[in-house]
């Protein structure tokens, strides 16, 4: 039992608060609830991050999922319903079934993992050291993750900035910085033809 | 008087110091956690603030939505312009040595990682602000329920 | 005995998965199925960058003697900088995927009047019933 050191019990004690909202958000039907302890979600792994040495991922999490994420769920909240409507017993056991089997199954592979904070394992020899010692050997910049999201992995954070860029073009088309996307009228040489076509789209467009 | 002075005067002493740290956190992105994202991030949350407490029209009277489209592209074509500026002065795609090719301090890879973590600032924040003003300014069916 | 307390981290995030799992196979209100996958997503960045944590390492900065090193060897140990990064995308990405969702939701509501899944169902039934029908 020598593993059992203040930092375990610190991981184990924010496990277990983990475990606690997750399990609160499946229960709760109330939607304000819901989209709170998301946030607390976010924020309790941030600071599981903190403890797991990974302060940029962090900062992140903190940053984006306890707070701008928290703040865009309450936007779409207030903007549909505030409470779920409650779901019969008979529907809940065949998800419960699938989750159990699934869980079993991963359980089942949980041996063959790297044990938890094992410096040997393949995992944590190969290309991570490479990324340290190579910074560390001719970039001059003392943050590893900084110049591997940069300058070693540029390439991924190309691909993830455009992605950004198409989510915002996406609320762009879908809501509009003005409030006012779904509700233009198609008008083709000046005709409206907004009656003929409603027929064929769904409810929404032309509303 | 505005029953709401309180979160007027602290936001007023809060908004300008949680940019600053936005522009802290993106340039000390070398040396310590930080960098595009998280800089992005916070500015984008300075802007939600002032959006929050003042109302959505002061806010877009301050960061108007115009801005924020030329932001989002703006970004991207930094990050890909920087990739181009490397062809053009002789080495691969995102090959930020090419930028100083004898220097002993790694200068170049200085210039092309500083430019590239503007370029995902622009992208970040503009988006991020760009999809609070499409949910706040869209009017809800329902009138307000009390809370 | 040694297995579990070895891999507890494994077993208690695969809970958690399990449970974001749940939350959006057995609701049908489509907010609480898109936080059931926030917490998904949340819970597997997490597998991730417990995989890359190191025993006595330190977050991947590095230290002024490592920068002063030439040759390439380093004194601290540091944790696995390689998770991080491609969480650090994840996570951003994931933000930016809910967000089209959330969106996608809204226009739900204003075209159906409801964001539930059962009666978009049998709404979509009836009208493509009149189709048919008409």
């Amino acid at each position: 039992m020598d593993f059992v050191t203040p930092a375990f019990i610190l991981d184990v004690g924010l496990l277990a608060m983990l475990l606690v909202v997750a399990f609160a958000i499946v229960r709760l039907r109330s939607l304000f609830a819901i989209v709170m302890l998301q946030g607390v979600f976010s924020l309790l792994c941030a600071a599981w991050f903190v403890s797991l040495d990974a302060v940029d991922v962090a900062f992140t999490e903190a940053a984006v999922g306890a707070g701008v994420s928290t703040v865009l769920m309450l936007g779409a909240m207030l903007l549909t319903e505030r409470e779920a409507k409650p779901v019969p017993v008979r529907l809940k056991i065949l998800p419960l079934v699938i989750v159990t089997i699934a869980a079993l199954a991963m359980f089942y592979a949980i041996p063959d993992m790297p044990g938890f904070g094992d410096g040997t394992a393949q995992v944590n020899t190969y290309m991570g050291q490479y990324y340290v010692e190579a910074t560390a050997r001719e970039m001059f910049i003392p943050n590893v993750v900084s110049t591997t999201l940069a300058s070693y992995r540029g390439y991924d954070t190309f691909g993830e900035t455009t992605v950004i860029f198409l989510a915002g073009l996406g609320i762009y088309l879908l809501l509009g910085f003005n409030g006012k996307a779904g509700q233009w009228q198609a008008s083709p040489a000046g005709e409206d033809i907004a009656g003929k076509v409603s027929d064929e789209t769904s409810d929404g467009e032309g509303a | 008087m505005n029953p709401h002075i309180i979160l007027r005067i602290t936001a007023k002493i809060l908004i300008p110091l949680i940019a600053m740290f936005a522009l802290y956190v993106q340039f000390h992105g070398d040396l310590s956690p930080g960098g595009g994202f998280q800089g992005g991030v916070i500015l984008a949350s300075a802007v939600i603030l002032y959006a929050l407490i003042f109302g959505l029209d002061a806010a877009r009277r301050a960061v108007p939505p115009v801005a924020l489209r030329i932001g989002m592209s703006l970004g991207v074509l930094t990050f890909g312009g920087t990739g181009v500026a490397a062809w053009l002065v002789g080495g691969n795609f995102l090959d930020y040595t090419a930028f100083a090719p004898h220097s002993h301090h790694a200068a170049g890879q200085h210039w092309g990682i500083f430019s590239i973590e503007l370029g995902v600032l622009f992208t970040v924040s503009s988006v991020m602000v760009a999809i609070f003003y499409g949910f706040a300014s869209r009017v809800p069916d329902l009138s307000d329920k009390d809370w | 005995m040694v297995v579990i307390l070895e891999h507890f981290n494994y077993i208690l995030i695969i809970i958690m998965l399990m449970a974001g799992l749940y939350v959006i196979y057995a609701n049908h209100n489509l907010i609480k199925k898109l936080v059931g996958l926030a917490l998904f997503q949340t819970s597997v960045n997490l597998f991730y960058i417990s995989m890359g944590k190191i025993t006595g390492g330190v977050p991947p900065i590095l230290t002024e003697a490592d920068m002063q090193a030439q040759n390439g060897q380093l004194e601290t140990v540091y944790s696995n900088p390689l998770p991080h990064v491609l969480i650090l995308t994840a996570i951003v990405v994931g933000v930016a995927t809910l967000a089209l969702g959330l969106s996608i939701v809204v226009r739900i509501r204003e075209a159906y009047g409801t964001i539930e899944e059962n009666e978009i169902d049998a709404i979509e039934y009836e009208h493509n019933l009149e189709g048919v029908k008409g």
